[in-house]
């Protein structure tokens, strides 16, 4: 589904990612983690383009996203993204925020679809209601974010990013900024989501979560994967020292 | 103290019984209307060269439009207002043989003239609100244009609003130059009536006191609408 082709990243003279390839597959569930500063946040961000490849390609459904030249807003609307300080628009409400690109897209697509402008706010309502219902907080949908706890806030942008029926979703440290009480409720969601078939791509530093939910996990140290392992196998036998001294470190 | 008191009373015939309360009346309409369509004029212009200005310049056509954008506003923020109205005026309105009253030109280049300024403070609310509001705007597949204009802008714009109302209130304080191009503002209405009766103290005390009270009730409703805005942040 994503295919990453000599990858290579570099801020000014700083050389983040190192000539990284590799596939991801439909289904599946890819946990990174690797030491702080050695390019996790910069390897997912390269996946939807948000930061642009210094070099190579990332073909997403066949199509080479890198590519200046295609419309990256088309190919991102596939591609989920969920960050760590959440980034709910703070000027809209709950649901304004699950509904704001379906109706924006569904106005753009009007030609096509010959519905008006408001049978497609009413469908992008009833199916943010849905999407809310699914996370327990239909009560909050007329909200503003800054009534938010952090836990809802992380659960309001998941389903922000699902409400555009993406075809995989990443995920930059998703509890990190949480405070441990809440932690639980994002991570049942996630599981949740992991169940229901998503493909999903997580950068965390939640171990159990990672052996748990994890189909494949990459150690990323200083801008290269250094293993590409099945998570139970990574933690019961670390191959690098690399590996072994970081698992010593936070486990 | 008598004389005073005779000052007034010559003052009250030229603007009432003599109808000097007319120009008075026109002189504040066309205040209000140059100075609102200024400040409107101004919005629309300040936010895109605050949207071009903060936009990311690694091609070509936004370091082009971002080198336009700067050289507008150091031109219009670097003379005095009065020097803009009288080049218009006199010059380049001329030059391109548009004929246009004293009210439009003011206005134009009132709109222009803050516009200068508005961009400045609009990137400055632009730059106040989180990175992150943007990031995700992209990351669900809104374009720049769309993100800026239903996220980004919305935010800056409540940043700004107390700094916005001052540049209202110096828009209105400014339209006293426009008698330089033949518009008649308050200025021009109030020097009419002291001619009129060879005595300015009162005609301009009063111009004094109304411009104090509009600027008094400028700032009234600005509180009002920070305080709604405040509200629509935490309750419901
Ligand atoms: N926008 C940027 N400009 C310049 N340097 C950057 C930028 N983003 C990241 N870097 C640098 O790239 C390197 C990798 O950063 P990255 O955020 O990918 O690390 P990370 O593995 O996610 O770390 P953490 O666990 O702390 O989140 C760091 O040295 C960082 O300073
Ligand atoms: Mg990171």
């Amino acid at each position: 589904m994503i295919e990453v082709v000599n990858l290579c990243k570099s801020f000014g003279d700083n050389k983040v990612l190192d000539n990284i390839s590799t596939t991801i597959k439909k289904g599946e569930k890819v946990v990174i983690i690797g030491p702080s500063g050695s390019g996790k946040s910069t390897f997912l961000r390269c996946l939807n383009c948000m930061e642009d490849p210094t070099s190579g390609s990332i073909i997403f459904n066949g199509t080479d996203i890198a590519d200046q030249k295609v419309d990256i807003n088309i190919h991102r609307r596939k591609i989920g993204m969920v960050f760590q300080q959440f980034n709910l628009f703070n000027n809209k409400t709950v649901i304004e925020n699950i509904m704001l690109a379906p109706v924006y897209v569904g106005n753009k697509m009007r030609k096509e679809t010959k519905l008006s402008k408001k049978e497609i706010k009413a469908k992008a309502r009833e199916e943010a209601l849905a999407l809310l219902k699914r996370i327990g907080l239909e009560d909050k949908a007329d909200v503003y974010p800054s009534t938010l706890s952090g836990g809802q806030k992380q659960r309001v942008a998941i389903v922000r990013a699902l409400a555009m029926n993406p075809e995989v979703i990443l995920f930059d440290e998703p509890t990190s900024a949480l405070d441990p009480e809440m932690v639980g409720e994002v991570l049942d969601v996630m599981r949740d989501l992991a169940d229901s078939g998503m493909t999903m791509v997580i950068v965390t530093h939640e171990m159990g979560f990672a052996r748990e939910v994890g189909t494949r996990l990459f150690f990323i140290d200083e801008g290269k994967i250094l293993e590409d392992r099945n998570p139970k196998e990574f933690f019961e036998d670390p191959h690098s020292d690399r590996a072994k001294e970081f698992l010593s470190k936070v486990l | 103290m008598g004389s005073f008191e005779k000052k007034l009373e010559v003052f009250w015939r030229i603007f009432w019984e003599q109808g000097g309360y007319n120009s008075v009346l026109e002189g504040l309409q066309n205040t209000l209307i140059i100075a609102v369509s200024g400040l409107l004029i101004g919005i629309v212009i300040g936010t895109l060269i605050a949207t071009v200005r903060t936009m990311p310049k690694y091609k070509t056509l936004p370091k082009v439009l971002n080198s336009i954008c700067g050289f507008y506003v150091n031109v219009f923020r670097g003379t005095p207002m009065v020097v803009q109205l009288l080049i218009f005026y006199y010059v380049l309105l001329p030059l391109m043989e548009v004929k246009l009253t004293g009210v439009q030109v003011s206005l134009l280049v009132f709109g222009l003239n803050s516009g200068a300024y508005i961009s400045e403070i609009m990137r400055s609310g632009i730059q106040a609100v989180d990175l992150g509001q943007m990031e995700a705007g992209r990351a669900v597949g809104l374009p720049f244009s769309v993100s800026m204009i239903k996220i980004i802008i919305p935010q800056a714009i409540k940043n700004i609003l107390p700094t916005m109302g001052n540049e209202f209130i110096t828009l209105i304080k400014e339209t006293s130059v426009v008698s330089f191009v033949g518009a008649t503002d308050l200025y021009v209405a109030f020097s009419y009536i002291g001619s009129n009766s060879y005595e300015f103290m009162v005609p301009y005390i009063v111009m004094a006191l109304i411009y104090i009270v509009l600027v008094l009730v400028i700032s009234m409703f600005i509180k009002l609408m920070e305080r709604s805005l405040k509200k629509s942040d935490r309750s419901s």
